[in-house]
């Protein structure tokens, strides 16, 4: 709309402006403690300008994690959230791709019945079913595993959903095509579908990301021995007791770090991702 | 290069849903034949069962010598043109056009060789580094059958290939079609709904209502001597009047109309529509009540043309009869 009503205009900033600082402000607060002595944060109030031990804090958690809670890496824990992170999406993207292409281009008894039973499991998130999955994890003996962490969550009706709503929108001409050039249905797959896929992979792949670096309740179940703590799970076990005795500077750097990843991956994939959900490419 | 055949070819869906009711026909080595008719006749389910897209029911469908019923699209030695194109989006003109002879396992010399060749007749060269979305309607509809001809197949199929360009692109696509059909001299089968491309480009056509083969000929032929009152109302723009006279149909082109005198009419009608189109002039009117059977005339471009009576008469040898109950042609 082109309208020159400077009220408006002003009204429509201050209110963006107001939104920007209210998301901002609490992680410019995280970050400024995580700058700081642990004297400083106790102080009321608590200064809001960075400190001097930003390398201090940071070198501390990323080596030996805190000094009265948890004493375990976070930089292993970076590395754990980033098998999770990555096994997750990755996986999930080769078993939906694969299991969309079945449904949607395949005539195969039972066909509408699986695409159901995918479809069904939409309604039991990993909260529903945690406890037998649990079970079944623990009898498989993969407790404190990457298997262990991963696997439960990669089987995916969404992103199933999406590629075969997405390969029903690639006109039917096109396998045909396929079939007329020579092209065996994994060619066709390979050579077509996948490439024409990329956007929404993308699109997926952020998303997906993101859902396994914050994963919080399965890892704090499964991963009990520190060595495979991934970085959320380390910061809830950094937090011991009452509020003072909590080292909250080293805590807030912590959580820098572990927000720092999915913003970058947000950042990267941005032109990618927004493609993937608005554009398709036919 | 080879002769196609259909034999008493079947397709139905189900047992009580039957679109193809037995279709015969032997196409000749090189000749381009096109298959008419209105949209749901079962016109495009033909050519994709002779491409093997669709499952013969019952019947046999031949290519050269070789029965090519249970065959897969890719053994049939044949290339498809379809109506949207179906290029691949993601890959180049040129790749579009290779991709097909890389699976074949042809070597890269001979694919440029041949891809090369193709741009140069379709006058594709300049665009061959393009992806399909950069290019106009036109350009695509040559890069699919770029890809066709790269093949070099024994039939090509074409369904309804120029129905998504525009009129005026349209008559110079059906040209260029033609050019290159006498140049590769290849079998062709061409399906459309559209009597114009096929009286322009059929060597020999069939006529195609509700599953079911009307007539096979050459187009003046059909034009001449249509088999069916569906074939006579279907084939002339606007198609030939149908008139009912002694418990039969006489059928009479509105072209071989021409006006006469009160005592000589033959016939006259009630004109309540002049459509005067710069060539000629194209009235319409009931030869009695409002009820009764509408007829249209081509009148000279200098003729006098206004509503109310107009006598009209008609040669003899211009006569057509029908069955009034088959629909079936009276010779």
């Amino acid at each position: 709309m082109v309208e020159n009503r400077p009220w408006v205009t002003f009204f429509s900033h201050a209110v963006l402006i107001l939104g920007v600082a209210a998301v901002a402000f609490p992680l410019w607060v995280t970050f400024v403690a995580s700058t700081l002595s642990l004297k400083e944060i106790m102080q009321v109030p608590m200064p809001l300008w960075p400190g001097n031990q930003l390398l201090e804090n940071y070198g501390q958690v990323l080596s030996g994690g805190t000094t009265t809670g948890s004493k375990a890496a976070v930089s292993h824990m970076l590395v754990n959230s980033l098998v999770m992170a990555l096994v997750i999406p990755l996986g999930k993207m080769a078993i939906s791709v694969i299991s969309a292409f079945a449904i949607v281009y395949f005539r195969f008894p039972g066909r509408m019945f699986f695409f159901w039973m995918i479809f069904i499991t939409l309604m039991l998130p990993v909260e529903v079913r945690i406890i037998p999955t649990l079970q079944v994890i623990t009898d498989l003996k993969l407790n404190n595993t990457y298997a262990g962490l991963t696997i439960p969550l990669i089987a995916s009706a969404t992103a199933t959903f999406l590629f075969r709503q997405f390969f029903m929108t690639i006109p039917d001409e096109l396998a045909e095509a396929a079939r007329v050039d020579g092209a065996s249905p994994m060619r066709f797959f390979i050579d077509v579908l996948l490439p024409l896929s990329k956007t929404t992979m993308a699109a997926l792949f952020v998303i997906q990301f993101i859902y396994g670096w914050n994963q919080y309740l399965w890892p704090l179940l499964v991963a009990t021995d520190e060595s495979m703590y991934t970085t959320v799970i380390g910061i809830k076990r950094m937090i011991v007791g009452s509020d003072a005795a909590n080292e909250w500077n080293l805590i807030m750097a912590t959580a820098i770090l572990a927000m720092l990843p999915p913003a970058l991956v947000v950042m990267l994939m941005q032109k990618w991702f927004v493609k993937g959900l608005v554009e398709t490419e036919k | 290069m080879a002769a196609v055949s259909l034999r008493d070819v079947r397709k139905s869906y189900t047992p009580e849903l039957q679109v193809i009711h037995g279709v015969n026909m032997e196409i000749r080595d090189g000749e381009f034949i096109v298959i008419l008719g209105p949209s749901g006749c079962g016109k495009s389910t033909l050519l994709r069962m002779v491409a093997g897209l669709e499952t013969i029911t019952a019947g046999e469908i031949a290519i050269g010598d070789r029965v090519v019923n249970n065959l897969e699209p890719k053994d049939r030695d044949i290339a498809m043109v379809f109506q949207n194109y179906a290029l691949y989006p993601h890959m180049s003109v040129y790749d579009n056009m290779a991709y097909g002879l890389r699976i074949r396992g042809f070597s890269k010399e001979k694919i440029d060789e041949r891809v090369n060749r193709a741009a140069e007749i379709l006058e594709l060269k300049k665009f061959l580094e393009r992806k399909p979305r950069a290019l106009s309607g036109g350009q695509r509809q040559r890069v699919a059958m770029g890809r066709a001809i790269v093949r070099e197949p024994k039939v090509f199929l074409f369904d309804e290939p120029l129905s998504n360009l525009d009129a005026k692109l349209r008559v110079q696509m059906r040209g260029e079609l033609q050019s290159l059909h006498r140049r590769l001299g290849t079998t062709s089968l061409f399906v459309t709904h559209d009597q114009v491309e096929a009286m322009t480009l059929a060597q020999r056509m069939i006529v195609m209502n509700a599953g079911r083969a009307e007539q096979i000929g050459a187009p003046l032929e059909v034009y001449a001597k249509p088999a069916t009152t569906f074939v006579a109302g279907f084939i002339g723009s606007p198609p030939m009047n149908l008139i009912p006279k002694d418990g039969k149909l006489l059928g009479v082109r509105p072209e071989h109309l021409e006006p006469c005198g009160a005592s000589e009419a033959m016939l006259t009608i009630d004109v309540d529509l002049i459509e005067p189109l710069g060539a000629d002039i194209i009235v319409y009117g009931h030869i009695g009540d409002k009820d009764s059977v509408r007829v249209a005339a081509r009148l000279p471009a200098d003729a006098q043309a206004q509503a109310g009576k107009l006598a009209l008469r008609y040669a003899p040898r211009n006569m057509h009869w029908f069955d009034a109950a088959s629909g079936k042609r009276i010779d």
